[in-house]
Formats: C-alpha cells, sequence, structure tokens
C-alpha cells in the first residue's frame, strides 16, 4: 500500500526546483531564527560568567562615568579616574563587606599588539587579597608574586600565548620601557583576565607616578546581603561612585535588547516571507493538480484525506526546512559569533551564540507549527474541489 | 426482472444548468435500467448530453430532478440532495471510473496508481487484486514504470486496474478511447468486454464511436439530453486471442 506521506513525498519532488527554493527560505528563516535565540541566551550566559568571574559585586570607582568604568573593567580601555586608597578603610568597616580587594588600572599603548598596535591592560593588584577574591584563578605555570613592590608579573592565558612567554621569562612594558619577570601564567578562563597581565600594585604606582592612588575596589559582599544600603552608604564617600555588577548586566543587557529587537524584526520578516512562500508553493501545486485531486477524490478520497495530504507536503516543506536551518545555524555558529562580535559595542568574552538541543526543539516545533498553519489555506481549498468540476477542468479558483 | 437484479435504474432524470440567461437541459427526463453485469454503451454527438448523464449515473453530480436507485437503494430523487461526502461514500463503494484522459499521477508507478484508491478506502478481500488486475490487463511487466515511461493503451490498462482495484459493481467509462488509436481503442475495448464476462462487472460506456458501442449487449444513443436504445448490430464479439490472453 502507498502511503499518503509517499504520495505527498513524490509529489514534492515533482517541481524540484521550486520545492528547492522554498526549503531554502524556510531553511534561511530557521537559521535565522536559531541563531538569534541562541545570540539572546549565549549573550546573557557568556555576560553572567563574566561578571561572576570578577569576583566580586560592586565596584568603588573615581566618579565619571559608570559606563565608561564598568566598560573598562569588563574590557580595559583609556581615560581613568583616580582615587586615593584609604578610601579602603571606609570600604571595608562597612558590616556587609566580607572582602575587598584595590586595583590599579592602567592601559598603555603596545605597537606591537595586532596590525596597527592597540592598548595592552596591565593590573596593579594586591595579590593576597585579589586571589582570595578569585579563588577560581588556576596557574598553568608559577604563582602570584609575594612582594607587591617587586618587579614581577602574572600572565593571563592569551596574553602570554600572544607574547610567548613562559615562566621565568621577560616582559616588557611599552611607553615606561619597565622589565618585569614573569612568575606566574594563568589557565585559560574564558574571560577577559585571560588578555590581561597583572603587576603589583605598589610597583604600578611608581611606574605611572600614582602614589596611593586606584582606580578601582572590587566588593565581595556577605552572602545573602542586600547591596543596595551599602551602595547607597558608599555613595557618601567623597568623590566616589558605586557600580554595582548586576546595574551593569541590566545595563548592557538593555543596550543589546535594541540589537536583538532589530534582528528579531528581521527573523520575523523572513519568516512570513517564508510562509507566505510555502502557502504560495502549495497553492500553485494545488491548482496545477486540481484535475489529479479530482480524480483521487472520484477514487475514494474524502475531502479530510485531501486536506491530510495537502498538510504533509507543508508539513515535509517545513520539518526539512527546519531541519536544514538548525544544521545552518550550528554549523555556522562561529561566524555568527564572529560578525555578531564585530556588530556589538561590547561583547563578552564567552561563546555569544549557545544553541543547545531545547532551544532546536523549541525552534524546530514553532516551525512544523508555522508549517501546519501555512498549510491550512491550500489543504482546505483542495479539500473543496469538487471532482466533477475537476474532470471538466472548471477550475473555481 | 427481479429487483435484485437490477444494478441501477434511473427515473426521469433531468439536468439543467444556466448559461447566462439560458436554461440548458443537457439530460432531459431520461428513465433506464441497467441490469447486474450487464455491458451498456451509450453513443451521440458532441454535445448531446451523455457525458453528463454518465456523471449522473456515477453520482459525480446531482441532478435537478429525477431518481436514482443503485441496487434497489435510493440515491437521489423526491427532493432528496446528497453531499459532497456522502457522493464520494457511494462512488467508493459502488463505482469505478475511467476517463478519456486516463488521469494518473505522473510521480507515481504503475504500481503505485493502480493501489492509490487503496490508501484511501479498501474493500475487505482486495488484497491481492492489484498483482492479478496488472496481470489479467497484461502491464505487470510495467508495474515499477512512470506513466511517462509507457503508451497511451498502457495508460489506459493501468486507469482501467485503478478502477477495478477496489472491485466495484459498476464501471464508468466516459471515452475510454478518445485518446487511443483504433488498434489500441479496440484492445481497449475487449479488455472491458472480458472482464464484463469474466468478472461479471457491470459497465457503463460512453462513446462517439459505434463500432466500439458494437462491443456492448445494450446500446443507447443520446439526442438532444434525450435517451433512447437502440438496436445492437450483430457480428461483433470480443475476438479469441483477447479472450485467451485475458481470461
Amino acid at each position: 500500500m502507498i502511503t499518503k506521506f509517499q504520495i505527498a513525498y513524490k509529489n514534492l519532488l515533482r517541481k524540484r526546483v521550486r520545492s528547492l527554493l522554498t526549503l531554502m527560505g524556510i531553511a534561511v528563516s530557521a537559521w535565522v531564527l536559531v541563531s538569534l535565540l541562541g545570540f539572546n541566551q549565549g549573550y546573557e550566559t557568556s555576560l553572567n560568567k563574566d561578571i561572576d568571574n570578577m569576583g566580586f559585586q560592586l565596584m568603588v570607582m573615581a566618579k565619571g562615568c559608570p559606563y565608561e568604568a564598568a566598560t573598562m573593567m569588563l574590557k580595559g580601555g583609556t581615560g581613568l579616574k583616580y582615587m586615593d586608597e584609604s578610601i579602603m578603610k571606609d570600604v571595608a568597616k562597612e558590616p556587609e563587606v566580607e572582602k575587598i580587594t584595590p586595583i590599579l588600572m592602567s592601559a598603555v599603548f603596545d605597537a606591537n599588539k595586532g596590525e596597527s598596535g592597540g592598548i595592552a591592560g596591565y593590573f596593579g593588584v594586591e595579590p593576597k587579597s585579589f586571589a582570595e577574591m578569585k579563588p577560581f584563578l588556576k596557574f598553568r605555570q608559577g604563582g602570584w608574586f609575594t612582594d607587591t613592590n617587586s618587579y614581577e608579573a602574572v600572565m593571563g592565558y592569551e596574553a602570554a600565548e600572544l607574547e610567548q612567554r613562559e615562566v621565568g621569562d621577560e616582559i616588557l612594558m611599552p611607553e615606561k620601557n619597565v622589565k618585569f619577570k614573569v612568575v606566574g601564567i594563568l589557565n585559560r578562563t574564558g574571560t577577559q583576565d585571560d588578555g590581561t597581565i597583572f603587576v603589583p600594585l605598589k610597583t604600578t604606582q611608581k611606574i605611572f607616578n600614582r602614589p596611593n592612588e586606584i582606580t578601582t575596589i572590587g566588593i565581595k559582599l556577605k552572602k545573602g546581603v542586600n547591596s543596595a544600603p551599602l551602595e547607597e552608604k558608599l555613595y557618601q564617600l567623597p568623590d566616589v561612585q558605586i557600580v554595582s555588577l548586576a546595574q551593569v548586566k541590566d545595563t548592557i543587557m538593555k543596550l543589546i535588547s535594541t540589537a536583538q529587537v532589530m534582528v528579531l524584526s528581521i527573523a520575523t520578516i523572513a519568516i512570513l516571507i517564508a510562509i507566505v512562500g510555502v502557502i504560495n508553493t502549495i497553492l500553485t501545486s494545488v491548482w496545477e493538480r486540481f484535475q489529479e485531486i479530482g480524480i483521487l477524490k472520484t477514487v475514494g478520497a474524502m475531502p479530510w484525506d485531501i486536506f491530510k495530504l495537502i498538510w504533509i507536503e507543508t508539513v515535509i516543506l517545513c520539518t526539512t526546512g527546519g531541519v536544514i536551518g538548525v544544521i545552518l545555524a550550528l554549523i555556522l555558529s562561529r561566524i555568527t559569533d564572529m560578525v555578531m562580535r564585530a556588530v556589538l559595542p561590547y561583547a563578552p568574552s564567552g561563546g555569544l551564540v549557545l544553541i543547545d538541543f531545547k532551544l532546536i526543539l523549541i525552534t524546530l516545533v514553532g516551525i512544523v507549527c508555522i508549517g501546519l498553519l501555512s498549510g491550512i489555506y491550500p489543504a482546505w481549498r483542495a479539500g473543496r474541489i469538487r471532482p466533477l468540476e475537476a474532470i471538466r477542468g472548471e477550475a473555481a479558483r | 426482472m427481479s429487483e435484485n437484479l437490477i444494478s441501477m435504474e434511473a427515473k426521469n432524470l433531468t439536468k439543467a444548468y444556466r448559461r447566462g440567461a439560458e436554461e440548458i437541459t443537457a439530460v432531459n427526463s431520461v428513465s433506464l435500467e441497467i441490469n447486474k453485469g450487464e455491458f451498456v454503451s451509450i453513443i451521440g454527438p458532441s454535445g448531446s448530453g451523455k457525458t453528463t448523464l454518465v456523471n449522473l449515473l456515477g453520482c459525480l453530480d446531482n441532478p435537478t430532478a429525477g431518481e436514482l436507485y443503485l441496487g434497489g437503494r435510493s440515491i437521489f430523487g423526491k427532493g432528496k440532495r446528497l453531499s459532497e461526502r456522502d457522493l464520494t461514500k457511494i462512488r467508493r463503494e459502488t463505482f469505478g471510473y475511467i476517463f478519456q484522459n486516463f488521469y494518473l499521477i505522473p510521480t507515481l508507478t504503475v504500481m503505485e496508481n493502480v493501489i492509490l484508491p487503496l490508501t484511501f478506502y479498501r474493500k475487505p478481500n482486495t488484497e491481492h487484486e492489484a498483482e492479478k488486475l496488472l496481470n489479467l490487463l497484461g502491464i505487470e511487466h510495467r508495474k515499477d514504470h512512470l506513466p511517462g515511461q509507457i503508451s497511451g493503451g498502457e495508460m489506459q490498462r493501468v486507469a482501467i486496474a485503478r478502477a477495478m482495484v477496489n472491485m466495484p459493481e459498476i464501471l464508468l467509462a466516459d471515452e475510454p478511447t478518445g485518446n487511443l488509436d483504433t488498434k489500441r481503442s479496440v484492445e481497449i475495448v475487449e479488455v472491458l468486454r472480458v472482464l464484463n464476462r469474466n468478472v461479471g462487472l457491470t459497465i457503463i460506456m460512453v462513446t462517439h464511436n459505434q463500432e466500439l458501442a458494437r462491443y456492448a449487449d445494450r446500446m443507447f444513443e443520446m439526442k438532444d439530453g434525450q435517451l433512447c436504445e437502440i438496436e445492437v448490430p450483430t457480428g461483433n464479439t470480443v475476438t479469441r486471442a483477447a479472450s485467451q490472453r485475458l481470461s
């Protein structure tokens, strides 16, 4: 016996080019949709990871643009503002605070970085408190420097790879022409730390002529503490601003949501075009087979049988197109990642496009549902064809 | 003749339709009785209403007036008008159809075309009918071919096998040889004749070819929407060779 599925499938092969073009339309829509949804969840996951890997929930910074400050922490940059490190005592005495660590961010122009040079980030840190704040940092080689006045450096994984340095080698800080001895190289973390070079705080202050000055205090809160009252108290301190990383995340997500809305609109338009394409293809195919459908009715097919037959064709097209789209999205996710990274003002360091099984399933179910919906009209019209009209060739279109 | 031997009975069957302001009566008060196992041919010039009549007899269309009985069961009449769904049910239980243009599905093989009706409706004990029919009609060697790869005569044989696969009581053939040359036309009508003789199938064949119409047990002529029975000229039977091949 021949099944309705076989009849529908063989019919789609009749006009291969048309079926293929419709299929490609659906596949491209599915690809855009999966990539977009994958980007939605990938971006947030990576941003969360970046923020969690900072080890602290609040930052105290010298007054200035908070977004700039936040971006600097996440990405590195110039135009730094400084505050006196004595402020640390005031912060540390607050009961909500578990740990704090001072950081002096510094950026120098490295002519050898990239094709036309770039900014190299040097973070002056206190090894003890910084390591306590980030216990997840593991060393590939060596360990933290012990003397905060020494000319020793710990390199992030990528920084060491880029500079081709091992423990025991020397690195030269561009612009300042100061040599450091590499004492530790970190394992890959997938965060900004990978590209950073950590040097002792006091040494950094000396090199950049910023005695007793820092750019940031990282604050780790006690477990379960609400940060809002502490933020209010800290705002009373002179010339500082408080950056909550939760707020940073919200702000970045808000900025990114504009891009997401745009891409979502494009995806919606692509899906609408694909739906119209499917309806057009199936409807054209129904009219072309007007007499055949009439004959099917004379050999015993009920309107519902014809409806199912046409519906199956739509579902075959949409499911196959959806699967191709998902495969495309999986294969091209790295390219999507690169494109997004090039377009976005800030991108976290992890993967930007995260496509998991749940997302694939949701997309495929969604596309099949769309297929079922778009197949209703052509299938209904086909089901209504009367055999006599079909045999006479009187299409009531 | 007792009622249970009557396959089909039409009483004053009429079909009129409007074309613009004009009302055309394509079938005008036609009455006829067809017995089980009879081979009936209807001839007439183009536009005489023979196809409209066969569509009414085959439940492809509702009549404007008159009555139709199948095996004693009332189908149309006395204001009774059937829905498309009910007509489909009657059609698939009672009729097999063959047409001038064959209407085979080009993407399906010969065998798939023959078994196509079983996808939608299957009468009991029809499991092996397709193989038998292909064998009977001499096209078993073509079963894996597509319709585009076989001749017109073979295509009509496939259409006959498709019409027969659910073992209908009545086979309606509307100009079954209209697209065939004389030799193939004779072959197809001989096939129908043998199916009628060997299987006891009731056949109603519409044709404009008087020579082919003579293969039937009874002949009718349609003229201006009216039907009258005419005498079948003698001296025409199924060729011995065809009968041996198909029996």
